[in-house]
């Protein structure tokens, strides 16, 4: 099989914040309805909860995202990606539902630094300012759909489709150059 | 700048995060029909200067379709409710009767 990549393999930007790609990441769409117990069931055999509306919950290494009603995005190790979407999707076998390895079909970014915030509010509508901790974001950056939170007190992720992953690292670079801090 | 919130996700945002979808609360008119009720519901739609009521999606977000009650001059929000509702429910006639005491009501 073929080696995989991620869309920009690692590119880094420094500027008053550090803009990276983060590189293999894999992410599992999962499609179900959030309040039954056959997915709660399904997540708790993998130490996972499901998330309230609109939170990112991260549990040893993996997160499982809030995306909309009746959608999650667990994020976890690349490699590990097939086998756990297999594993879901068999103990999702007799729910309504819908497990997806997404891993390629996505890029992520990160956002380090103090101003980091600043980063993505020149390019989102969304409020960054009053963006908690554990709260995932659907929103967009400039013209294209991307989600975002809070990994760490100074760092944000930003997570986008792959075939736009180009156009969003040429905003975060234009974003965090260096003198074009907003305050 | 119109500020929606999305009873699906719970998120208030500006419209460019949301689709418009045109007027809500269309009665289809299919195959049986008359030609006149056929042409009403294609084409025949309501342009108020105030009350209205609109189909929306929270496209940028969780993808979800929505109704709103909003005022069409001034850009006020009354609600935004979900979309499997036939009618404006009860509590959203309500809330723009106390705010606009003269609006003829819905219909």
């Amino acid at each position: 099989m073929s080696d995989a990549v991620s869309a920009l393999q690692g590119e880094t930007h420094e500027g008053f914040a550090t803009v990276a790609e983060t590189g293999l990441v894999g992410m599992i769409t999962i499609r179900c309805d959030l309040g039954s117990k056959g997915l709660a069931k399904a997540l708790k055999a993998e130490g996972l909860p499901v998330p309230d509306a609109r939170r990112i919950e991260t549990v040893e290494g993996r997160s499982i995202a809030w995306m909309s009603p009746d959608e999650l995005l667990l994020i976890c190790a690349h490699d590990e990606a097939p086998a756990l979407t297999e594993r879901l999707s068999t103990a999702l076998s007799g729910e309504h539902a819908l497990v997806v390895n997404v891993s390629d079909a996505r890029a992520m970014f990160t956002i380090r630094g103090e101003k980091a915030d600043q980063v993505v509010m020149k390019l989102s509508p969304a409020d960054i300012a009053t963006l908690p901790t554990g709260e995932i974001r659907r929103s967009r950056t400039a013209q294209v759909a991307a989600a975002f939170w809070r990994s760490d007190s100074d760092t944000i992720s930003l997570v986008s489709f792959r075939s736009v992953a180009g156009y969003v690292m040429g905003l975060l670079e234009v974003s965090a150059r260096e003198g074009s801090e907003l305050f | 700048m119109l500020t929606l919130t999305c009873p699906c996700c719970g998120v208030t945002a500006e419209e460019t995060e949301f689709a418009p979808g045109g007027e809500a609360h269309l009665k289809r008119f299919g195959p049986g029909s008359s030609d006149d009720d056929f042409e009403g519901y294609l084409f025949a739609r309501k342009n108020p200067k105030g009350v209205h009521f609109e189909r929306w999606r929270h496209a940028y977000g969780c993808g979800k379709w929505f109704l709103a009650a909003r005022d069409t001059n001034t850009l006020e929000v009354f609600a935004t409710y979900k979309a499997q509702t036939s009618e404006p429910p009860a509590d959203v006639i309500a809330k723009i009767k106390a705010k606009r005491p003269d609006w003829e009501g819905y219909k």
